[in-house]
C-alpha cells in the first residue's frame, strides 16, 4: 500500500483545477493537429500543446506521483515511433514515382480526410516534436533532483 | 524613409541581442542575448513577405478573390522556431552541467579545461 | 493610423523590454522580461496576417520560460561584477559602425508592403487551383500544403535537428559514468 504524501506538488486548489483542465488542454492539442490542413496550426503546434499538458500535470503534482507511470523510457520509445513512421510514408512515396510523391487520395476540399500525404505526417510530427520536448524535459529534471 | 522604418527597427533589435553576447558575464544573460537574436531574425524575415491590404493564406468557403501575403516566408519562420527552442533546451543543459563542476556562472572564472 | 505605424510602434515596444532585460541584475526579472518580448512578438506575427506563426510563437515562448526559470530559480543569486569601461565603449562604437553600414545597405530592399512574389507564384496559382479549378494538393491551408507537400524534405531536416538536441540533451546529463 503507497501512502499518499499530500506535501509535494502545489496548494490543493492547483490540484483540483489541473484535474479537471488537464484533459481539455491534451484534446486542444489533438484538435489542432488533426485540422492541420484546414484551419491554421499544424503538427508543431499541436506537439508542443501535447508537451505543455504533460508537464502541467508534473508541476501540479510533484514528479513522484508521475514518474512510475510516465518514465522516460516509454517517452523515447513512443518518440521513435514517430519518427520511424513519417520516413515510411515518405518511402512509400516510391510506389508512385520518386521520395515524398502525394500519392494518397486528394478527396474532397474541406473534408478531414483531404489533403493526401498531410494528415499522416501531421500526425507523426505531433508524436515526435511534442514526447521529444518532454523526455528532454524529464531529464532536465531528474537530474537537479538528484543532485541535492 | 518612412517605408523603411519597420527593418530598421527590427535591426536594432537584433543589435540590442549581439551587445548582450559580446559584454555580459554571466552565462544566463548570454543565453538570454542569443535568444533575442532568434526573435529579430524570425521577425524580420515575415517583415519581408507581407503585403499592402493582404490577407491570410488560408482558402474559404465562400469565396471572394482578395490577394493574400507571401506564404513562403512564413513556412520557412514556421520550423525556425521550433528549431529555436530546441538550440536553448541545449544550452541551459550544457550551463546546469557548468554550474554543477564549478559553482558559478562566471564565464571569467571557468578557465581551466580538464580533459 | 495605417498599420505601418502600428508594426513600428509594437517593435519600438519589444526593443524596450529587450533592454529591460538585458541589464537588470535579478535573474529572474530578466527572465519575465524576455518572456514579454516573446507575447508582444507573438501579436506582431497576427497583426502580420500570419496565424500559424502567432500559435507556435507563443506556446514556444511558454515552454522556453519554464525551462529558463527552472534554470536560475534554485541558484543562489550572487552579484558578478562588471566589465570594464574601456571595453563597454569599444563596443558600444562598433555596434554603431554596424548599424550605419547596414542602414546604407536596406535601400536596395524592396519597400515594407510590395514584395515581388517570384517563388510563391507557383505555389499559390496551383495550390489553390485557380488555373484549372482543381487544386493539386487538395489542402486548403497553403502554409501547410506548403511544407508538408512541395518542400517535405526541409521537414524532414528539421525533424532530424529536433532529434540530435534532445539526444545531445540526454548524452549530456548523464551522470553515471563509465564502469571501470
Amino acid at each position: 500500500m503507497k501512502e499518499k504524501n499530500n506535501n509535494s506538488g502545489m496548494t490543493l486548489i492547483v490540484k483540483t483545477v489541473t484535474r479537471l483542465t488537464v484533459g481539455l488542454i491534451m484534446l486542444y492539442g489533438l484538435y489542432i493537429t488533426f485540422h492541420g490542413h484546414l484551419t491554421p496550426g499544424g503538427g508543431f503546434a499541436g506537439g508542443v500543446i501535447l508537451a505543455l499538458s504533460f508537464i502541467h500535470l508534473i508541476l501540479a503534482f510533484g514528479k513522484d506521483f508521475i514518474i512510475e507511470k510516465i518514465s522516460e523510457k516509454i517517452t523515447s520509445v513512443f518518440e521513435s515511433i514517430g519518427a520511424v513512421l513519417f520516413l515510411t510514408i515518405a518511402v512509400s512515396g516510391f510506389l508512385g514515382g520518386y521520395f515524398f510523391k502525394n500519392i494518397y487520395g486528394k478527396g474532397v476540399p474541406f473534408n478531414l480526410f483531404s489533403g493526401g500525404i498531410i494528415l499522416p505526417c501531421n500526425l507523426s510530427i505531433m508524436l515526435k516534436v511534442g514526447l521529444g520536448l518532454f523526455c528532454a524535459f524529464l531529464t532536465l529534471l531528474l537530474f537537479i533532483s538528484s543532485k541535492e | 524613409m518612412n517605408q523603411y522604418l519597420p527593418y530598421i527597427l527590427c535591426l536594432v533589435l537584433f543589435l540590442i541581442g549581439l551587445y548582450a553576447v559580446l559584454v555580459k558575464k554571466n552565462l544566463i544573460k548570454i543565453i538570454i542575448g542569443l535568444g533575442i537574436i532568434d526573435y529579430s531574425l524570425n521577425l524580420f524575415l515575415v517583415l519581408i513577405g507581407y503585403k499592402k491590404q493582404g490577407i491570410f493564406p488560408i482558402l474559404s468557403k465562400n469565396g471572394q478573390a482578395q490577394p493574400i501575403v507571401d506564404p513562403l516566408p512564413q513556412a520557412l519562420v514556421l520550423t525556425a522556431i521550433v528549431i529555436g527552442l530546441a538550440v536553448t533546451m541545449l544550452m541551459v543543459a550544457i550551463a546546469i552541467r557548468l554550474y554543477e563542476k564549478y559553482g558559478t556562472f562566471d564565464i571569467t572564472q571557468i578557465r581551466k579545461l580538464k580533459g | 493610423m495605417t498599420v505601418e505605424t502600428i508594426i513600428s510602434f509594437l517593435i519600438f515596444l519589444m526593443i524596450l523590454s529587450a533592454i529591460i532585460a538585458v541589464e537588470l541584475k535579478d535573474l529572474l526579472s530578466s527572465v519575465v522580461s524576455i518572456g514579454a518580448v516573446g507575447v508582444i512578438l507573438s501579436l506582431t506575427f497576427l497583426l502580420l496576417q500570419a496565424p500559424d506563426l502567432a500559435i507556435v510563437q507563443l506556446v514556444v515562448e511558454i515552454l522556453a520560460l519554464i525551462i529558463l526559470i527552472r534554470a536560475t530559480v534554485t541558484r543562489d543569486s550572487v552579484n558578478y561584477s562588471q566589465r570594464e569601461i574601456f571595453v563597454k565603449v569599444v563596443t558600444m562604437i562598433g555596434v554603431f559602425v554596424f548599424l550605419f553600414s547596414l542602414v546604407s545597405v536596406i535601400k536596395l530592399l524592396p519597400p515594407f508592403g510590395e514584395p515581388k512574389l517570384k517563388v510563391a507564384n507557383y505555389y499559390i496559382t496551383e495550390g489553390l487551383g485557380i488555373k484549372n479549378n482543381i487544386s493539386e494538393t487538395g489542402a486548403a491551408n497553403i502554409v501547410s500544403s506548403i511544407i508538408l507537400d512541395y518542400r517535405a524534405y526541409d521537414t524532414l531536416g528539421e525533424a532530424t535537428v529536433l532529434f540530435c538536441a534532445v539526444l545531445g540533451v540526454l548524452a549530456v546529463m548523464r551522470t553515471v559514468g563509465r564502469k571501470k
